[in-house]
């Protein structure tokens, strides 16, 4: 059998895939941060929360209305993202003008509150989501069995992350976006409605998280917790890729779930840790991360 | 964890102007208990804010007050962490005058509590923690261990697995104290069986995502992945296992630490057949069910072995202050050593010279859903490891506290 680093080549390609699903999950949920900092410089520490929040929307959407998996993906980033809304709304607008540490106290207010509030109801053992029918039963790559739901989860994420990707670099929309996180004062001169257009970001980047917790459901069990333990390692891909850049929140994201995919093999104790190890490592030579602009 | 200084001032003032000679013995005139768990993290469910009520049930069913002077329960979140686990017990001791540490979980925390127990002359009842070296190598005069250990976890159901035929395994391990010393246990019971241990891999505690693991796993050929964690870890590998067809491939899963509520969360499809050991169930016998249906009604779940246990250990401590009529941690602590164990929870329970209260213990298949009969009808008792069996002969003891 070929071995690489003293790990068989198909027990190696498994790794590489799974590091890579779990890559996509970083994408998707750093992407929504990226997003969110780039147009409202709000460090959006209610992000993990809001990730919790769309997992447990489609398990009691699933439990007491009878929502299936497919609509659930559809609906329940509306329903959160409105959430989003809300907030931007009611209290981010209100600190708009000061410090960037104010807007992520209050997200993080937030997040300890959704959190706790679901802990005091639901317990932390968590539930389980069933996997969709559709989806059920493997594929075999030949080098290992891949669970039919973890393939889809990659697909939708990447499909989902170039969407998005698609829309901020390439169409009108995204133009005024850009514009928008320059200078909003002059956007603001040409007629351009600003305030909206950091409400439905805002709105879209909760979305994000919330369709990211619908994909995660039927994987891990829907618990109050999932998310902040998910968010610390999101932020350092935010930081790694370089604050506010969408395609590097994307690839980092990916190129960080492979990193931990193969130290899980090799020396699976420092799994936890080696992200925030390349986390040091970039800083200390690219400050601004690895696809960020100098400032 | 701010005290009440309004209710400290008062109470000493109360104290001050009826003091009398009948309560000299009885330190601060009253017996504080302190329940330390994760109340908020990965082992909630399995002590955690239900540990804290089967504590108060224990007290309340007392009469809330003994020798004369009433029973104060405090209680702390350790949020599984050692540190904080600690410097609580040592402010609760040194400032308040804790007698009592109750509950306690992770196994890292417990090592580093029982310490300060030693240290500041305390005495605590640990329910919640696994680590056979609680009683072990980190033996102390000042705290007992009563619910279970991974001795007999690893004993009562690695032996029975091996025994029908399980020889290769693969430890799946949570990397800390509690991980190590099951690990170890279970290692040894596989190898004087006769069997192998093929590979392990130790995960970091917690993990949400196991998949990687059980790719390892299921390349190692083993026939048996035995989960050498606990809670949410346990239940994720579970989940994960049963996604990668790891069961539908031949292998087997041995859960090695799993509560009552970690099999009700996963439900009973994905559970079915597991054998697990245990040191009480609540359907076990007329005692036990006649306790577990009080505290349903209270908390709306059937309790855990643990919390069961913490009720039954705070019952035996009040006894013990009782009889010996003063709450000097040592006094107690004899008594408690002399009187054995006989109550809803313990059968042919006594405390050794270690530490470890010892009593039966249970090997338990979980039901199909087609056996069960209701939410909580989930094990069937196969059959009873005696107490004297169950837990680590002191011949092989390496705790200072016992003549050898």
């Amino acid at each position: 059998m070929t071995m690489i680093f003293g790990v068989p080549l198909a027990v190696f390609m498994g790794q590489l895939m799974l590091g890579l699903i779990n890559g996509a999950f970083y994408a998707l949920l750093s992407l929504g941060l990226a997003v969110i900092f780039g147009l409202l410089k709000i460090i959006n520490f209610a992000h993990g929360a809001q990730y919790m929040l769309g997992a447990f929307a489609a398990l009691l959407g699933l439990q007491y209305l009878g929502i299936n998996y497919w609509l659930a993906l559809l609906l329940v980033p509306l329903v959160v993202g409105a959430l989003g809304v809300v907030i931007e709304r009611t209290l981010l607008r209100r600190i708009a003008h000061l410090d960037h540490l104010y807007g992520l106290l209050l997200t993080y207010g937030l997040a300890l509150i959704f959190e706790g509030a679901l802990i005091n109801f639901f317990g932390v053992s968590g539930s389980s989501y069933p996997v969709p029918e559709a989806l059920q039963g493997g594929l075999n790559l030949g080098f290992m069995f891949l669970p039919t739901y973890r393939g889809w989860v990659l697909v939708a994420a990447l499909v989902v992350c170039l969407g998005t990707w698609f829309m901020i670099e390439r169409t009108r929309l995204g133009a005024y976006l850009r514009a928008g996180t320059e200078n909003p004062a002059l956007m603001q001169a040409f007629g351009v409605n600003v305030p909206l257009l950091i409400t439905l970001t805002y709105g879209f980047g909760v979305a994000l998280a919330a369709f990211a917790g619908v994909l995660a459901a039927p994987l891990y069990p829907v618990s109050p917790t999932m998310g902040s333990s998910l968010l610390i390692v999101v932020f350092a891909v935010v930081v790694i890729g370089g604050m506010g850049s969408i395609l590097g929140a994307v690839l980092t994201g990916l190129g960080m779930g492979l990193i931990e995919g193969l130290t899980k093999v090799y020396y699976p104790e420092a799994a936890n840790t080696v992200i925030f190890l390349v986390m040091v490592v970039v800083l200390m030579l690219r400050p601004a991360g690895l696809f960020g602009k100098e400032a | 964890m701010t005290f009440n200084k309004t209710l400290l001032a008062s109470t000493i003032a109360v104290t001050a102007m009826m003091a009398s000679g009948a309560q000299a013995q009885m330190s601060n005139d009253a017996v504080r208990i302190g329940y330390l768990a994760d109340m908020s993290g990965t082992y909630r469910d399995l002590a955690g804010p239900g540990g804290l009520e089967a504590l108060e049930m224990a007290v309340e069913d007392f009469g809330g007050e003994v020798n004369g002077v009433p029973i104060e329960v405090f209680s702390a979140d350790d949020r599984n962490s050692a540190d904080v686990g600690a410097n609580t017990v040592r402010g609760w001791i040194d400032q308040q005058n804790v007698d009592l540490v109750a509950g306690m979980v992770a196994s890292s925390v417990t090592i580093a509590v029982t310490k300060v127990l030693e240290e500041a002359g305390g005495l605590g009842i640990v329910s919640g923690s696994a680590a056979s070296s609680i009683t072990n190598e980190h033996c102390t005069p000042n705290h007992i261990h009563w619910v279970y250990d991974t001795y007999p976890l690893a004993h009562g159901t690695a032996k029975a697995v091996v025994e029908q035929g399980g020889d290769t395994w693969f430890m799946l391990t949570a990397d800390y104290a509690f991980g190590h010393a099951l690990e170890n246990d279970v290692t040894q019971v596989v190898e004087e069986h006769g069997g192998e241990v093929v590979g392990r891999v130790r995960h970091p505690f917690p993990t949400n995502d196991f998949s990687s693991y059980i790719l390892q796993a299921q390349g190692s050929g083993a026939d048996i992945i035995g989960l050498a964690n606990a809670g949410s870890d346990t239940v994720n590998a579970i989940k994960t296992a049963s996604q990668f067809g790891l069961t539908q491939a031949g292998q087997q899963l041995a859960g090695l630490l799993i509560f009552l509520n970690d099999v009700h969360a996963m439900g009973l499809e994905a559970t079915q057949g597991l054998l697990l050991t245990t040191g009480w169930y609540w359907d076990m016998d007329e005692q036990s069910r006649e306790w577990a249906e009080r505290y349903f009604e209270r908390m709306g779940r059937m309790p855990t072995m643990v919390q069961a246990g913490i009720y039954s250990s705070t019952m035996h401590y009040l006894n013990a202050v009782d009889a010996v009529d003063t709450d000097d941690p040592m006094a107690v602590r004899a008594q408690m050593a002399e009187t054995p164990v006989e109550d809803m929870f313990a059968r042919n329970g006594r405390i050794r010279e270690d530490g470890r209260m010892v009593h039966d213990m249970y090997l338990a298949e979980v039901k199909t859903p087609e056996e069960s009969t209701g939410e909580w009808d989930l094990y069937e008792i196969k059959s009873t490891i005696p107490a004297d069996e169950a837990y680590r002969p002191l011949s092989e003891s390496q705790c200072d506290l016992v003549n050898q």
